[in-house]
């Protein structure tokens, strides 16, 4: 590596935490992404074959035409992905990328794995391993990512279960570990190249069967898991084919993410090992719901005397869940807020860490809707202030606003941080109906005296609320 | 793989644990989102097999490599800008 390449490679690595870093403040955070865009771009100019020459000074030959179309192929894929998504839709197409991302992460570990075991010398161990991890970890990264994306998207959300399944995933783990164990010291000739094979379509399967028995509703700590699961096989394959770039990038991404994972892991009150494998919903919900209780009863409320109580209220705080996004009610959101801004109500929304379908989701909604960000208030600073705040607005959130977290001992969500919308003055509630939300229980909220439920279409009931405030 | 980059690799897996620790939950959607992409330069990996591709087979896996990377590298950048783009302060009227 030629000292240049070296001091490009260092200004890539710093660009990297550099961007990450200004990721981390809403002021910086779009700078921060264009400056990891402008690392990838360098490390671009200094990309060269490894221990050879640079990529830009070999002679043209049809592999380059095919990797000219290639890029431009992605290019228009992924410009076209990231453009025409919907705000709501956000958590499938990050889903997608990183699957796309698996993927070539399994592929370029595939083809330099093929090409080193058709070698008579074959590939010494530390190689072949990093290409194992590579492979199985991408592949099972692409696969469920598309699973995780096709259940965001409505198809098949519910989890799937059968008997013995644990013990059937358990069993092909096991086989794609003896394979990669034994193909790390037997790199070489024909066998290793079928055992090689084979192992790449069983992670592909394991990644599915993995995702599958998983709720729609934790699918954002699966996506978060899976992208750092891609940084760590794009790091495996820097180590096999001495990438110095890819195993910094790689290696950031896996660890940044892991944290992450587990950050909404500890929001959720679950530990990662309950997600992954306990099949919630349909686990918990038959205890969950028998759990005893409930006192008071439903009251409802009309549109009118609720837009009455919100005009003269001085603080209204808005919990925004997913049912907000379901109803694609943001905009109807903001009107709300603003005209009640104008009467001097002071408006904030207090986001729970995993409202919606993604740590942050809320957030992204309501800035497309244009809501200043100063508003948004985390759930910590919020619950210290909630005795005064006037009326609380609950817009599809259900599990993020149960007491029974904090009163229940019995509840399986016992112990799990909520915004405590209880102890304002008086909550409205917005729901379509009394179903239960998706860990399956009561909601005592609903049945406290200060609370009163505005049954209807999110969407819907806010666009009453603004008319009947707009006429007080 | 020598025992500089083994070296290289511990340092980055604590800075990715530093970086992260600090981020406000209301940009952990738009943070996703970018190490998603910065996980796209696996299309290098990519650009590099496929110079070096001899068989037919070799060239399409590597030519879905380089396609699936670009996808990711660029998609990623511009998915995140545009979610970034909305975090904006209220404007004064």
């Amino acid at each position: 590596m030629s000292t240049l390449v070296a001091l490009i490679f260092i200004g890539v690595a710093v660009l990297f935490i550099i961007g990450i870093k200004l990721l981390s403040s809403p002021k910086t955070a779009r700078i921060g992404n264009l400056t990891a865009a402008a690392g990838m771009f360098m490390a671009l100019l200094a990309l060269h074959q490894p221990g050879g020459p640079s990529v830009w000074t070999q002679g043209w030959s049809f592999n380059y035409t095919l990797i000219a179309i290639g890029i431009l192929l992605g290019l228009g894929l992924g410009a076209a992905g990231a453009y025409s998504v919907k705000m709501t839709a956000m958590p499938q197409m990050v889903a997608l990328f990183n699957g796309l991302g698996g993927g070539a992460a399994a592929l370029v570990a595939s083809q330099e794995f093929l090409r080193g075991a058709q070698r008579p010398e074959g590939i010494g161990a530390p190689l072949a391993a990093a290409m194992q991890f590579a492979t199985i970890i991408g592949s099972l990264s692409f696969a469920g990512s598309i699973v995780a994306y096709l259940k965001l998207q409505g198809k098949f959300e519910k989890p799937h279960t059968f008997p013995g399944q644990h013990l059937l995933n358990g069993l092909i783990l096991l086989v794609i570990l003896s394979l990669a164990g034994w193909l790390t010291f037997q790199a070489v000739g024909g066998n290793a190249v079928t055992g090689f094979v084979v192992m790449f379509f069983l992670a592909l399967f394991f990644g599915v069967a993995m995702v599958l028995p998983i709720g729609g509703a934790d699918m954002p700590v699966v996506i978060s898991l899976l992208n750092s699961f891609t940084g760590l096989a794009v790091a495996a394959d820097g180590f096999a084919i001495g990438n110095l770039a890819m195993v910094v990038a790689g290696t950031l991404v896996g660890s940044s993410g892991t944290l992450l994972t587990l950050l909404m892991c500890r929001a959720m009150n679950r530990p990662v090992t309950n997600v992954l494998f306990g099949a919630f919903g349909s686990g918990v919900a038959v205890g969950g719901a028998a759990a005893g209780g409930v006192v008071g009863t439903v009251k409802p409320i009309q549109a009118d005397e609720a837009a009455l109580l919100l005009s003269y209220a001085q603080r209204v705080v808005v919990v925004p869940g997913y049912g907000m996004a379901v109803a694609q009610a943001q905009h109807s959101v903001r009107e709300l807020s603003e005209e009640l801004g104008r009467r001097g109500v002071e408006v904030q929304f207090a986001i729970h860490p995993v409202a919606g379908r993604m740590p942050g989701h809320m957030n992204v909604l309501l800035a497309e809707a244009n809501v200043p960000y100063d508003q948004l208030i985390e759930m910590e600073q919020i619950n210290p202030t909630m005795d005064r705040v006037d009326v609380c607005l609950v817009i599809g959130a259900n599990d993020v606003v149960n007491p029974a977290a904090r009163e229940e001992k019995s509840s399986p969500i016992y112990g799990m941080p909520v915004i405590e919308a209880d102890r304002c003055k008086t909550t409205i509630v917005l729901k379509r109906s009394m179903a239960a939300g998706f860990a399956g229980i009561e909601n005592l909220l609903f049945y406290k005296d200060n609370t009163r439920m505005l049954f209807g279409d999110a969407k819907a009931s806010l666009n009453a609320l603004v008319a009947a405030v707009k006429a007080n | 793989m020598d025992t500089n980059e083994l070296f290289i690799f511990i340092l980055s897996v604590f800075i990715g644990f530093e970086l992260i620790s600090k981020v406000p939950s209301m940009l952990h959607t738009p943070l996703m989102s970018g190490t998603n992409a910065i996980h796209g330069i696996i299309l290098f990996g990519g650009i590099l097999v496929l110079a070096d591709a001899a068989t037919p087979l070799a060239q399409a896996l590597g030519f879905v490599a380089v396609v699936f990377g670009s996808a990711n590298v660029f998609g990623g950048f511009m998915v995140t800008d545009r979610m970034l783009q909305m975090f904006k302060r209220k404007k004064q009227p």
